[in-house]
């Protein structure tokens, strides 16, 4: 496209675009918040008249007026279908978020994970009525155990920090049953937020240290670093870079050295899985991110779910509950004292994990089996290469034209003079029928755009995707300015304000009319 | 394989336009003695009728909450979802979007967790709430570090009938983040509790019902905690019971935190499940998780953001509030579908169907004789003391395929007081007939 043309198509920045009388706009049909739509004595669920027997609310019946507007069934189907056509998800296209694994989530795995014998038990039925939960529990445990190449796995960390806090605290845990208490964990200065967060939040300072200039982790780097008074390493590989770092087994043998325990981020482990098994290279413990690797919906943020795997070294510290065969029946282990000569170091969440995420994790294993677990690993790593490949002419990568894993970072080096960002690239490609990638994120590189492509990117889908971002750098180097800083125009919303939103913070709704009612 | 798109062909040619012979070029990095060279010792693939059958084989070796009489409760409740909510929240823009990173074309996730929000500050009876928890127990312990931070105390008393679950979690996380945590012997305890807050306590946790059922008005701990300087956590585990009772932010509670289950989940032996978290307006900076705020676009419409991120991990790293990132968004996404359905007059009228279930099942097995009820005030759950050890009698009943309850051992196992009580639930599913065989079931095990 000539800067000319965008010129004529774009209207002048921050210019209101035409509207129609309703507001909508095709397809897109503006939507008033709930508050707006229902009314508090209607409702959209038929229930019986309750009988009249005697209260025993010990004289603390609700008195007040809640406040809670209902809707019929017909006013709540519209209201949340207008809603979720406000939203861009992976069944519409590409979702290259770096880092976060946007894969394909199968309808097969939601359907089973509907079950009643799967979503219909209580956490606290007699063991001997849930048999086949605990027997479900048990197999993903040894496919993750396989798949790892580590003897042990607690299931219940409810995601991907929380898995972070779980094997951290076993690392806590394994030093105090030493009788020594340390202070520091060494964390890469490109790792993701939460592992600094989750060290501090247990107590331990964060040395951060950073990386060599292709992006990784070497372990000359780690013996500088690393005293007898360093608890851990947390460590992601791949890396958030997208690179495997490649010293990963020497950083090991020096962590162990000095009685230190390697805690592994898996966040990335979808690059990897079938190629080669965490468990191989020393580490003691690692997440799995079970909504990335093994395509549970991410649910527009969540529920996710984060077993650990731990070495034989840690595996004595992993917390109630777990499974355990028994004799002839399965056994869920609620209590240290039930724990035989395990020392668990106590429990992380009410109940037993996320069974709805585990139905789905296992049904996407049995699915893809061992090949085409492999199978979508190399395909993962062989899509982001491919976007290297053919992005590498027209946009920058922080430490060199190398081969990535299952993603690919570039900065904005390419973007040098034109009064484009990254963020106005982002806003561009929404305009384009994208979701942009990851952005800002890893810190290690200036403007960082990290491409997640997954397995499930068709080669057309990869080639469409590659002819925008060529457009789209073109575009920035002839300087068509408003094509970026205009964007989004096509959305549902142009840019949001948010400095506007953190300085005056409006988190609820409140009934304004109400409001001057009273003050009059 | 039917998940993944490339061909053959097409592998090789991106291989060429790479500039690479084979796949495992790209693998160059790993170290070559670690490479596996060949398949795991795992199955290989299968096709959705075989993985199905397979699974769904497991799935039958259940005893699931719609076949049988049903009474469990103790922090997860069994109640009727309209159909309209999982259809819903399986909508592709739902289930398959992300954390709402690029508000633009996420609007939809945004509006529905401002509501969300709106709906869980007017039911708790406070001012503010974030975007959802993982659950009640881990919002619970982030309710507990939340108060430490705002009142530079570390020491938390907790009450003897908060669940065991919530209480260990607690316990975890105070004893391997450097806090105290103190624990109080499960029984009539206010006094108790006020007694033990001191200069030194950041809060008082306490349960709302409580984990036997019973209900009580917090508002003298309240004013005891306040007069030390300490902070009121009130956990409520069945949220519906918000219909019935007194909001804890009427009470007096500083930060409220609940297991939203109940409204749009389902059991799902114990997770996903979405934790509510609420407190008062001067204390938002501190508060933990996503939080979603109105804001305007440049043309000056209105819409939505995740806001005060300053507060949170991938901006703040080791000083944020808390190490959360992911939330439980499509399980908050069911809860506020169900509570907008239900609207006001429903929630209240479901409220008063549990209670009303629950009233009539604690008089039925009340009756019989050697049972005797514990919890003379309560909500849609109470507890019985049985004649003779709680685990087996529920083991019995099981036999005769009724499940009656959680018996108190599981959770507090090797407690002597446990031993002979039972924790029973009724909802709004519970029929007449359910009760009739509860009576009559328990009878006949008791007469055994």
């Amino acid at each position: 496209m000539s800067g000319e043309a965008g010129d004529k198509r774009a209207p002048e920045p921050k210019a209101r675009a035409e509207r129609t009388f309703s507001g909508n706009a095709g397809l897109q049909i503006e939507e008033p918040l709930l508050f707006e739509i229902g009314r508090g004595q209607i409702s959209g669920v038929d229930l019986p008249e309750p009988p009249g027997n005697a209260s025993r609310l010990g004289g603390l019946e609700r008195q007040k007026e809640i406040g809670l507007p209902g809707m019929t069934e017909p006013q709540a189907m519209r209201h949340y279908v207008r809603l979720s056509q406000k939203n861009y998800a992976i069944d519409m296209g590409t979702y290259p978020l770096g880092s976060c694994t946007m894969k394909h989530n199968p309808r097969l795995n939601e359907k089973l994970a509907r079950l009643p014998g799967f979503a219909d038990i209580h956490p606290l039925q007699p063991q001997s009525t849930v048999q086949g939960a605990l027997e479900l529990m048990a197999q993903l445990a040894a496919w993750l155990c396989e798949l790892t190449g580590m003897p042990s796995v607690a299931l219940s960390p409810k995601a991907g920090a929380h898995g972070e806090l779980c094997g951290m605290t076993a690392i806590r845990a394994a030093h105090e049953a030493k009788g020594e208490k340390r202070s520091l964990v060494l964390v890469p200065e490109s790792a993701h937020g939460t592992n600094p967060a989750t060290a501090a939040l247990l107590g331990y300072g964060v040395k951060a240290f950073p990386a060599r200039d292709d992006g990784t982790v070497s372990v000359d780097a780690v013996r500088e670093a690393i005293s007898d008074d360093v608890a851990g390493i947390m460590l992601t590989n791949p890396n958030t870079c997208g690179l495997f770092e490649r010293d990963i087994i020497e950083i090991a043998e020096a962590v162990h050295e000095v009685g230190a325990y390697f805690y592994c981020d898996g966040a990335n482990f979808n690059a990897i899985v079938g190629k080669v098994r965490p468990g191989d290279l020393g580490i003691d413990c690692m997440h799995i991110n079970l909504h990335k690797t093994f395509s549970t919906p991410h649910g527009g943020g969540g529920p996710g779910s984060g077993p650990v795997v731990f070495s034989q070294a840690l595996a004595p510290f992993a917390p109630v509950p777990f499974v355990v065969r028994r004799s002839d029946s399965y056994h869920l282990v609620e209590t240290g004292d039930d724990a035989g000569g395990e020392t668990p170091f106590g429990r992380l969440t009410a109940f037993h994990g996320q069974m709805g995420m585990f139905v789905r994790a296992l049904a996407y294993m049995l699915s893809h089996g061992a090949d085409g677990m492999r199978q979508a690993s190399e395909d993962a790593v062989l899509n982001a290469n491919y976007l290297r490949a053919a992005l590498s002419d027209v946009m920058s990568q922080p430490f060199g034209d190398r081969p990535c894993m299952h993603e690919v970072l570039f900065d904005d080096t390419f973007l040098n003079g034109s009064g484009i960002t990254t963020h106005d690239l982002a806003k561009a490609l929404i305009d384009e029928g994208y979701h942009p990638m990851t952005v800002y994120f890893p810190l290690v590189a200036h403007g960082a755009m990290l491409v997640e492509p997954t397995e499930s990117e068709s080669k057309a889908e990869l080639d469409g995707f590659i002819e925008v971002m060529r457009d789209l750098a073109r575009s920035a180097k002839s300087g068509d300015m408003a094509r970026f800083k205009d964007a989004p125009r096509h959305a549902p919303r142009r840019r949001l304000d948010e400095t506007q939103a953190a300085r005056e913070p409006v988190l609820r709704w409140h009934d304004k009319s109400a409001e001057r009612d009273a003050a009059e | 394989m039917r998940y993944l798109p490339l061909t053959p062909g097409d592998r090789e040619a991106m291989l060429a336009r790479i500039g690479v012979s084979d796949i495992d070029a790209l693998f160059d990095s790993v170290p070559q003695p670690v490479r596996l060279p060949g398949l795991l010792d795992l199955p290989s693939h299968k096709s959705e009728f075989e993985v199905e059958r397979e699974m769904a084989a497991m799935a039958e070796k259940n005893l699931n909450a719609s076949q049988v009489p049903f009474f469990v409760g103790a922090g997860a409740y069994k109640h009727h979802v309209p159909a309209t909510v999982d259809h819903l929240i399986q909508r592709s823009e739902f289930l398959t979007s992300y954390t709402p990173y690029q508000p633009e074309i996420a609007q939809g996730t945004l509006q529905y967790l401002f509501e969300f929000q709106t709906q869980v500050a007017l039911l708790t009876g406070m001012e503010v709430a974030n975007a959802s928890m993982y659950d009640g127990s881990t919002a619970c312990a982030e309710a507990v570090l939340m108060a430490h931070r705002l009142t530079k105390r570390k020491r938390a008393v907790i009450s003897g009938s908060l669940h065991p679950h919530y209480r260990a979690v607690v316990e975890t996380l105070s004893h391997y983040s450097d806090a105290q945590a103190l624990t109080l012997p499960q029984g009539p305890e206010d006094d108790d509790l006020i007694s033990a807050i001191d200069e030194e306590t950041s809060c008082v946790v306490v349960q709302m019902p409580d984990v036997f059922g019973g209900v009580r008005d917090l508002t003298a701990l309240a004013e005891a905690a306040h007069a030390k300087g300490a902070l009121l956590v009130v956990a409520v585990t069945e949220v519906v019971s918000l219909g019935a009772l007194r909001a804890p932010g009427d009470m007096g509670a500083d930060i409220v935190v609940a297991e939203g289950q109940s409204l749009g989940n389902g059991l799902n032996f114990g997770g996903p499940y979405v934790g509510l978290f609420a407190t008062r307006q001067a204390y938002v900076r501190q508060m933990p998780g996503r939080i979603c705020g109105e804001t305007t676009d440049a043309e000056g419409r209105r819409g939505y953001v995740l806001t005060l991120s300053t507060r949170e991990q991938h901006i703040r790293r080791e000083r944020a509030t808390s190490n959360i990132c992911t939330n439980s968004g499509l399980c908050a996404l069911a809860f506020t579908i169900h509570l907008s359905l239900l609207g006001e007059a429903g929630l209240r009228r479901l409220a008063a169907l549990n209670h009303a279930a629950a009233v009539a099942l604690a008089d039925d097995l009340a009756g019989l004789a050697g049972v005797e009820l514990v919890t003379p005030a309560l909500f849609n759950e109470f507890t019985i003391r049985v004649p003779g050890d709680a685990a087996r009698i529920i083991d019995r009943l099981a036999d005769k395929g009724l499940l009656g309850g959680v018996p108190a051992s599981r959770l507090m196992p090797g407690q002597k007081v446990a031993k002979d009580l039972i924790i029973v639930a009724a909802t709004e599913v519970t029929t007449d007939a359910d009760r009739a065989a509860y009576r009559a079931c328990l009878e006949e095990v008791l007469g055994s």
